[in-house]
């Protein structure tokens, strides 16, 4: 199995001096299966640079994931080019959006609307499909590969994506802010909170337990959080908890604030490991990097 | 009309429940953007017919959750506080307007009519430099300007399809028909039906005077959803059940000194959020 990180920046594309070395384009991860079968994880601006590297090897048929459909996440897929090309299949799978009623299509047919992008959704030539999925809902990729998602913690509905090919395993977060009590203590509904809290909680690291590569979205600081707390984003010492508590084997830190220079990047992660002292057991804790590929 | 429709009517605005506290409270607390959680979960547990509305949907074969979710707290944890609002705002609109069958209506797209026209008439309000305090009774006046339609709906179901049907055959405005078909228009009754509820004297006449062609004084609240609701209609947001869309009254246009493609082009980043209720109340 192969993940190669293709956009690693959260909220907005920072593309710049100051972003080099770490790139600037928004989420989207892409995975090779051990039978080669291609599963693209979120669809930021990173994936136009990949969809080129798939020219010279068409038809190709692309199994995308989408954690949420927040800006950031989705906004390369219309310029995923194989889909301008026929005999090119796309299955584009995520949450339905109870809100508005409306199923995974939304993703693409609101983006290409005619005051957003020149080409309509059925003028596409790639055979598109849209899977929408309920939580838990484990989808069969190939032979050998299957993909399940667990609900993460995000102002819209985000699902968590567990990768799982011959024994080997991935887990990426999509956005995530570890849970909070929302009470004071003392106050009622602060025990009933905490209760539902720590099952959550249990349940997702249950869901991640052993992966050998965890990706988890990691924005903020811990000074930064307090003026952030509810945005739906995790931090350097809860992404460092979950990596522990689940025993993951690597865990790469990712959706990193756009602000952040790569100096600065190097700066917060070194801070947050001298404040995390190694435990026996411990994941590797590494920064996702555009470009930057791990193969296990 | 004959008496006996117009007492009919009548007593089919009597009928109304009453405007529901829970309901404005949490129109209130969801125009605040610094509105901590609990204040509103609050307000839902307190609310039994909420709660249930809100866990029937979370527990819906959409969400496919391993176990069921049974309270407010839970939910919240299992789905996230912003979903819950979301979910609790559409709800209590879904409470204020009348439920049942509806002669000719196609509800899902009336109720995203309704929502549509209800966030952008509170933008327009924000724009113009208005109070957040005062921003819920724009956002309650757009989400009400056509609830006159429901109630006629409702309670003369043959008449209502006939105008219906009458002003798609002829092209007509929806409301000349309802004149033509009852002798009073969706306008008339919803403005009586707000009185009932006691609102607020601006939005009882913006509900009443939504279609007029020429408008006397200042309404800001009026004028807001008559922009709305020509807006949510040229933006394709739900459907009203009006084939037509009538131009801008001059004096709307001359309160916000601009006309009708300006304010949608002012409108377009929103366009997205506007298209669901889910970030209406993010803005
Ligand atoms: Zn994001
Ligand atoms: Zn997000």
């Amino acid at each position: 199995m192969k993940v190669k990180f293709w956009g690693v920046r959260g909220s907005i594309a920072v593309p710049g001096e100051s972003t080099l070395k770490y790139g600037g384009n928004t989420t989207c991860i892409e995975v090779r299966t051990d039978d080669n079968d291609l599963i693209i994880l979120d669809a930021g601006t990173g994936i136009f640079p990949l969809s080129h590297t798939l020219l010279a090897n068409m038809p190709v048929e692309a199994n995308i994931f989408i954690s949420h459909t927040h800006w950031d996440h989705i906004q390369g897929l219309p310029f995923y080019i194989p889909i301008f090309v026929p005999g090119n299949t796309l299955k584009i799978h995520g949450a339905f959006d109870p809100i508005s009623q409306q199923d995974i299509r939304r993703v693409i047919s609101q983006q290409l609307e005619h005051c957003y992008f020149p080409v309509r959704e059925p003028e596409l030539s790639a055979s598109l499909e849209y899977i929408t999925l309920r939580e838990f809902q484990s989808v069969k990729i190939g032979e050998n590969t299957t993909v399940t998602n667990i609900f993460m913690n995000h102002p819209v509905l985000n699902f968590g994506y567990r990768i799982d090919c011959n024994g080997k395993s991935l887990f990426f977060t999509g956005d995530h802010e570890e849970w909070f009590n929302i009470y004071e203590p003392g106050e009622p509904g602060f025990e009933d909170y905490q209760v539902h809290m720590e099952a959550r909680n249990k349940q997702m690291v249950d869901f991640i337990r052993n992966v050998d590569v965890l990706v988890m979205d990691t924005s903020y600081t811990i000074d930064e959080y307090p003026a952030k707390a509810g945005w739906g984003h995790g931090t350097y010492d809860s992404s460092i908890r979950t990596g522990r508590e689940a025993g993951a084997k690597k865990l790469f830190f990712t959706h990193h604030e756009p602000t952040r220079t790569d100096a600065l990047l190097e700066k917060v992660y070194n801070e947050a490991l001298k404040r995390n002292p190694p435990q026996p057991g411990d994941p590797e804790f590494l920064l996702a990097r555009e470009g930057l590929e791990y193969e296990w | 009309m004959t008496n006996n429709e117009y007492k009919k009517i009548v007593k089919a605005v009597d009928k109304m429940p009453a405007f529901p506290n829970s309901v404005h409270q949490i129109l209130a607390l969801t125009s605040d953007i610094n509105c901590p959680p609990k204040k509103l979960l609050n307000v839902v547990h307190h609310d039994p017919v909420l709660t249930l509305e809100i866990l029937k949907i979370v527990n819906s074969h959409y969400f496919g959750l391993s176990e069921s979710v049974v309270s407010i707290n839970q939910a919240a944890v299992f789905i996230g506080y912003n979903t819950i609002k979301n979910l609790a705002l559409g709800v209590a609109a879904m409470g204020i307007l009348p439920k049942g069958k509806h002669a000719g209506l196609n509800m899902t797209k009336f109720l995203h009519h309704a929502l549509a026209t209800a966030s952008i008439c509170r933008l327009f309000h924000r724009w113009s430099g208005g109070s957040e305090a005062e921003a819920t009774s724009y956002f309650v006046a757009g989400l009400l300007h056509d609830v006159g339609k429901v109630v006629l709906a409702e309670h003369l179901p043959d008449v209502y399809e006939k105008a219906m049907t009458l002003s798609k055959s002829r092209n007509i405005a929806l409301h000349l028909a309802e004149q033509m078909m009852l002798g009073m228009d969706h306008c008339d009754v919803g403005a009586m039906l707000a009185e009932k509820w006691s609102l607020p004297t601006d939005i009882v006449a913006a509900i009443g005077q939504h279609h007029e062609e020429q408008l006397t004084g200042v309404n800001s609240v009026r004028e807001c959803v008559i922009a709305a609701n020509t807006v949510a209609k040229k933006m394709a947001l739900g459907d009203s059940g009006n084939p037509i869309i009538a131009p801008l009254p001059a004096e709307v246009e001359s309160y916000f000194g601009r006309d009708i493609d300006a304010l949608i082009t002012a409108l377009t980043p929103h366009k997205n959020e506007l298209d669901d209720v889910r970030s209406f109340l993010q803005a």
